[in-house]
């Protein structure tokens, strides 16, 4: 359809959408996103404040707290432990998901439904309620506390993740480019590497960005998991709060304050990869 | 010359229903999942069948299979948090599902600034759990900012209790939760072709005829599963129901249950048990959901997911 075919309906169906509910729809938009504001100014402003006891305002300001809180959580260590945990769940997980995504988007066999239905259960079930037994059994392999532990029990919503996004997009290559491959007498190695590699960047591209942004803000299983020098960063944030009481609490929302900067700045390189509307279906926008 | 055609013919036998040697791709993952996931998940279950010798347990309810659970649903203040956890979780993702319809309809088609409205809407996910509490406390607590609002508005006499309390947990769920349903539901949206809405507005459909009758229908499937995955998320709250609820009352959730159960009695037995428990009420919810769902349409012009 051309373009000036497409435009006159729908400037046609918006007039007539906007008027019913629309003026509430935008309240409820703007409530949402002042209260959202609200919760990270408050934090934001907490963070450079010499105190703050009631008034609008805090009493003055000062950048102390964000040196006071890098020395002393060591937040230069659980940053590195935040990274490597997030590497390695990253490129694993991309390791193990994406073959089996391949042979789930190619293959149609017996038994099929039941490992599609294995691989949902770790997204269905909460971390929680699966956590619980595998720090359990990953402190009887001694491994609970150490780096492994933690990117083992990351990698366990990680993996299926990776092969629910890859499937649908590797379903919509074409297996003719495949065949013509294997015609032209391109082993499966060269194949893999040389045909379907460079196509799937993409769609491993925007899964390897999700798990990233994903791994870095999981609290459950890290927190399950993690030793005094395995903590990620989000860890180390909750443990700084409930130990608030020896800490200033400006220490503690500057903290907060290098988390949220860290996720944000993952969050925009995301959304540079990632369109958030063809999460599920690709459609052309 | 028979023997080296025995083997041929079962590999093609095997190719014609489907088993090939590209299923080996898929053993890494079966091997993983099976290792780190359906293991610790028997071991749990197995677990919890077998009550921790020396524990309260055991003292009270003996060492028999079911102790656990007994000693669970007999004991009001380990049984309640099913119900505070389905209380707390069932109202913050019908928030979230519901309000994100209309948002997202508002959103689908092309209007400038789409993107900035969309990427400021989906921020929040980077908020986190432990943020989102600490900026509640500060904003909604009762020397926060909007405390403040109301007073000088002369809206509220005292202060309202925001924080440390039921909506406080609510307010923290719906915060994280809302941008994660909006980009489900938006993608879902996106994916129903715009020309059949088309159509039934050239056959005279008013707008909320065409959103009953058209949009609806094609986009409940995905709102199931979006559902489904909120439900996920809310279930097993934990950070923000310690640090903005009342973790011994009103928002002592199951997962508190079990991290208490586990981490502070060291009691594996009982919180593996609570932790079946909890996956088996979770379930049990997502299977309802499930079930109406595939009753659903799901035909190729928008049922996706």
């Amino acid at each position: 359809m051309t373009a000036t075919l497409e435009s006159a309906p729908t400037r046609e169906r918006r007039r007539i959408t906007l008027r019913p509910g629309g003026w509430f729809v935008w309240a409820a938009v703007i409530f949402f996103l002042l209260v959202v504001a609200g919760v990270v100014f408050a934090v934001l402003v907490d963070s450079f404040a010499t105190n703050w006891f009631g008034g609008w305002l805090p009493a003055g300001w000062t950048t102390h707290w964000y040196g006071a809180t890098w020395h002393e959580f060591a937040l230069a260590d659980v940053l590195l432990v935040t990274l490597e945990v997030a590497a390695a769940v990253v490129v694993i997980s991309l390791l193990i998901g994406v073959p089996a995504a391949y042979a789930l988007a190619r293959r149609t066999f017996w038994g099929k439904r039941a490992v599609l239905v294995v691989f949902l259960l770790p997204i269905l079930i909460p971390p929680f309620t699966y956590g619980v037994p595998l720090a359990t059994v990953l402190y009887k392999f001694h491994l609970a506390g150490t780096l492994a532990g933690v990117i083992l029990a990351n990698l366990v919503p990680a993996v299926p993740f990776v092969i629910l996004v890859m499937t649908p997009f590797i379903e919509q290559i074409d297996p003719k480019i495949e065949s013509a491959a294997r015609m032209c007498g391109a082993g499966t190695g060269p194949l893999f590497l040389r045909v379907l590699g460079p196509l799937l960047i993409p769609g491993m591209l925007a899964s390897a960005v999700l798990i990233l942004v994903r791994t870095v803000g999981m609290f459950e299983l890290t927190f399950l998991t993690a030793g005094p020098d395995s903590q990620t960063l989000v860890v180390a944030l909750y443990y700084s709060v409930s130990a608030a009481g020896i800490r200033a609490q400006q220490e503690v929302d500057a903290m907060a304050v290098i988390y949220t900067g860290s996720m944000l700045a993952l969050l925009i390189i995301a959304l540079r990869f990632v369109n958030p509307t063809q999460l599920v279906t690709r459609v052309g926008d | 010359m028979v023997s080296a055609a025995a083997p041929t013919l079962l590999r093609h036998r095997l190719a014609e229903r489907g088993l090939d040697r590209t299923l080996l791709l898929l053993l890494p993952a079966v091997v993983f999942v099976v290792a780190l996931f359906v293991y610790p998940f028997l071991y749990g279950l197995q677990l919890s069948f077998q009550p921790q010798p020396g524990s309260q347990v055991v003292q009270r309810y003996g060492t028999g299979p079911f102790a656990d659970y007994r000693a669970f649903f007999s004991d009001p203040y380990l049984r309640n948090t099913i119900w505070t956890t389905l209380k707390i979780s069932l109202p913050a993702t019908l928030i979230n599902v519901l309000a994100s319809v209309p948002i997202a309809y508002r959103m689908r088609g092309r209007f400038r600034g789409r993107r900035t409205i969309t990427t400021i809407l989906v921020v929040p996910i980077t908020l986190g759990t432990v943020l989102t509490a600490e900026g509640l406390i500060a904003f909604m607590g009762p020397t926060g900012w909007l405390n403040k609002l109301l007073l000088t508005a002369g809206l509220v006499d005292q202060p309202v209790r925001l924080t440390h309390n039921y909506w406080g947990v609510l307010f923290s769920l719906v915060i994280t939760g809302f941008p994660v349903a909006f980009l489900l539901t938006l993608s879902y949206l996106t994916g129903i072709d715009p020309s059949l809405e088309q159509a039934a507005a050239t056959l005279g459909a008013g707008w909320w005829q065409r959103f009953r009758h058209i949009t609806l229908p094609l986009l409940a499937p995905g709102l199931a599963i979006t559902f489904c995955l909120n439900f996920v998320l809310s279930f097993s709250v934990f950070p923000s129901a310690i640090m903005v609820g009342d973790p011994a009352g009103s928002t002592r959730v199951i997962s508190i249950a079990a991290f208490h159960a586990a981490f502070e009695q060291y009691d594996y037995a009982m919180a593996a048990a609570i932790a079946m428990i909890m996956g088996a009420v979770e379930l049990a919810v997502i299977g309802v959901v499930l079930g109406w769902r595939s009753r659903l349409y799901r035909g190729s012009t928008g049922g996706k997911g």
